[in-house]
């Protein structure tokens, strides 16, 4: 695959890459990404983030909305930055599951809509797979190599994937049983006092911290638990442990040390995502390892990653930040890939499914 | 001619045109399958009316009152067709199509045509969920068939609208269970205020709720 092909609009009848316009609203950020094969052209987010800030969370109702507003705006912007019509797209790809059903239908029926009024083919995709697939737009000139396993880590999802072939072959390994790791970031920063989103608090406040001051529980890594879900996750136990442990401080009287907190808490949660991360490394004997999900832009777990991938001697992906929080290139990037590749587009009336499994890489 | 949308009660989608009239229309009544059903009837009433997005002048969004996620599905289409037709988005409140179609059938015409005035008054009552009906009361149509709003709309529970709707609380009212919104008549609906040079509505959704969420008062203690 080549680089980069600028200005390909006058390529001739050689197979040229795909143009793919790609839409996500699965969650809160309305993403708008335009790719030519795997050559990123636009990347534009438009985050609901602050409106969420005084619930401690995302609220469903207020993303959709949200969603709904910032759609037409991030169209725009998305085409003017990547410099091209819509006229000129081969194709038009879409999020259709899995995340919170009335955010993913706004972003379903515009795309329905928009590759009906453009006459282009329409591309469901699931949102997960696309965030594997967003590593194919690195600008490094590394090529993401495969199979690789890959932990998709954010305030919506934790989940570690075995990906054997990006449109055709992937299995879920493990998934979070409660509460996603972004929620538990969230979660420890309100009950320390910190603002929304907590992710990039915690990682703040524990710069100073010790993260050995206080050992707090890991989740589903006894044995027993290992039996059953050697590759899922909890932490809401978690979550409950570091609350009590704060509350019987403030009980006693004592200071809580926020900083030995927050750093022992961040450890505990990139402890186990990276204990189990390289656990399925090493179970299916796959030397690559994959980040992706807004967590990824949390220090701590991208050192930890760095540490244990050196010594198991994997290697470590981490696409850029903005191509690991949710975004519509990646959407576009695996839009592109599946037209690539021949596939037929998806039918005129998939729904919003929020809980579509990865196993359904496009809904057909 | 115009493309018109509204997913405020079932789905259903039109195309229609001032002088040649409801050129198409398709409506599935189901009240959850927006996603699922819109690009489909948006294609069916294209090819039906054999018109492509290029000839489209406008699209026109049904902007509710209505249960908000299905709701949003039409709105959203709808700026969607037209941002990439390349035309604009106009919205029209979907209680206005259901009183220009009632009240332009109790005046023994269709949406299609034209005319004059009528005295008769309706209550529009749709469903709104959560044990709460949404209503808007209508004297008539006026000189040039357009639907004069009295009251609303607004968010009831059903059994306080014989309050909420005051002076009109006499009128006939629309079952809430079987009221439908048809985009032919929010498409013609559209036409009429064109050709009459009227305001169309405020792009914004008719959401009439704010989202149900109380800002958190901090964390809940896990210890006793
Ligand atoms: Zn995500």
């Amino acid at each position: 695959m080549t680089a980069t092909r600028a200005s390909s609009s006058a390529a001739g009848p050689v197979a040229r890459e795909p143009l793919v316009l790609g839409i996500e609203t699965s969650c809160d950020e309305t993403g708008i990404g335009i790719v030519r094969g795997r050559t990123l052209l636009a990347n534009v987010i438009s985050s609901s983030m602050d409106e969420h800030a005084r619930y401690g969370g995302v609220v469903p109702e207020v993303a959709a909305r949200a969603h709904l507003e910032a759609l037409e705006p991030a169209l725009a912007a998305a085409l003017a930055e990547a410099g091209v019509t819509t006229d000129e797209l081969d194709a038009v790809a879409v999020t259709s599951g899995p995340g919170l059903a009335g955010a993913l239908m706004v972003g379903v029926g515009a795309a329905k809509a928009l590759a009906l009024a453009t006459g282009k083919p329409l591309y469901a995709v699931n949102h997960l797979v696309g965030h594997v697939g967003a590593d194919v737009l690195r600008d490094d000139g590394s090529e993401l190599e495969l199979p690789t396993i890959a932990l998709l880590v954010s305030g919506g999802h934790t989940s570690l994937l075995h990906v054997r072939d990006l449109v055709d072959d992937v299995e879920l390994l493990g998934e979070t049983i409660d509460d996603a790791a972004g929620e538990a970031f969230d979660k420890v920063a309100r009950l320390l006092g910190l603002p929304y989103p907590g992710g990039p608090q915690i990682d703040r406040v524990a710069e100073g911290g010790d993260p050995k001051a206080i050992r707090f529980p890991r989740g589903l890594t006894l044995p027993k638990d290992l039996a059953k879900h050697r590759y899922d996750f909890s932490f809401s136990g978690l979550k409950t442990a570091v609350a009590r442990w704060v509350e019987q401080r403030r009980s006693e009287g004592g200071a809580v040390p926020v900083a030995d907190v927050a750093a022992s808490f961040r450890e505990a949660v990139a402890d186990v995502l990276l204990t189990k991360a390289l656990a399925a490394c090493a179970d299916r004997g796959v030397p690559r390892l994959l980040l992706g999900g807004g967590v990824v832009a949390n220090a701590r777990v991208r050192q930890l990653a760095a540490e244990r991938c050196a010594a198991a001697g994997v290697e470590l992906r981490v696409p850029p930040l903005s191509l690991c929080t949710d975004n519509g290139a990646m959407i576009a990037a695996l839009g592109a890939e599946l037209v690539s590749r021949g596939r037929a587009p998806s039918p005129l009336d998939f729904g919003a499914d929020s809980t579509l499994p990865v196993t359904t890489v496009q809904a057909v | 001619m115009i493309l018109a949308i509204d997913t405020s009660a079932g789905s259903s989608v039109a195309v229609v045109d001032r002088d040649g009239g409801v050129l198409a229309e398709h409506t599935v009544a189901d009240t959850r399958r927006h996603a699922e059903v819109i690009g489909r009837l948006i294609d069916d009433s294209l090819r039906e009316a054999g018109v492509a997005p290029s000839d489209l002048s406008a699209v026109v969004a049904g902007r509710g009152p209505g249960p908000f996620t299905g709701l949003r599905v039409g709105i959203a289409a709808a700026r969607a067709f037209a941002f990439g037709a390349g035309v604009p988005c106009l919205s029209v409140g979907s209680h206005d199509a259901v009183a220009f179609e009632r009240l332009s059938a109790a005046a023994g015409r269709s949406v299609a045509a034209s005319g004059g005035a009528v005295d008769s008054p309706l209550v529009v009552v749709t469903d709104a969920r959560r044990r709460e009906v949404a209503f808007s009361s209508w004297s008539g149509l006026d000189d040039d068939g357009l639907p004069v709003l009295a009251v609303g709309p607004a968010l009831v529970r059903p059994a306080d609208l014989d309050e909420a709707t005051g002076a009109s609380s006499s009128w006939p009212r629309t079952d809430p269970d079987a009221t439908t919104v048809s985009a032919a008549a929010l498409g013609m609906l559209a036409e009429r205020l064109f050709e009459h040079g009227r305001p169309f509505a405020d792009a914004e959704p008719l959401y009439l709720r704010e989202p149900d969420v109380t800002p958190s008062a901090g964390p809940k203690p896990v210890t006793r």
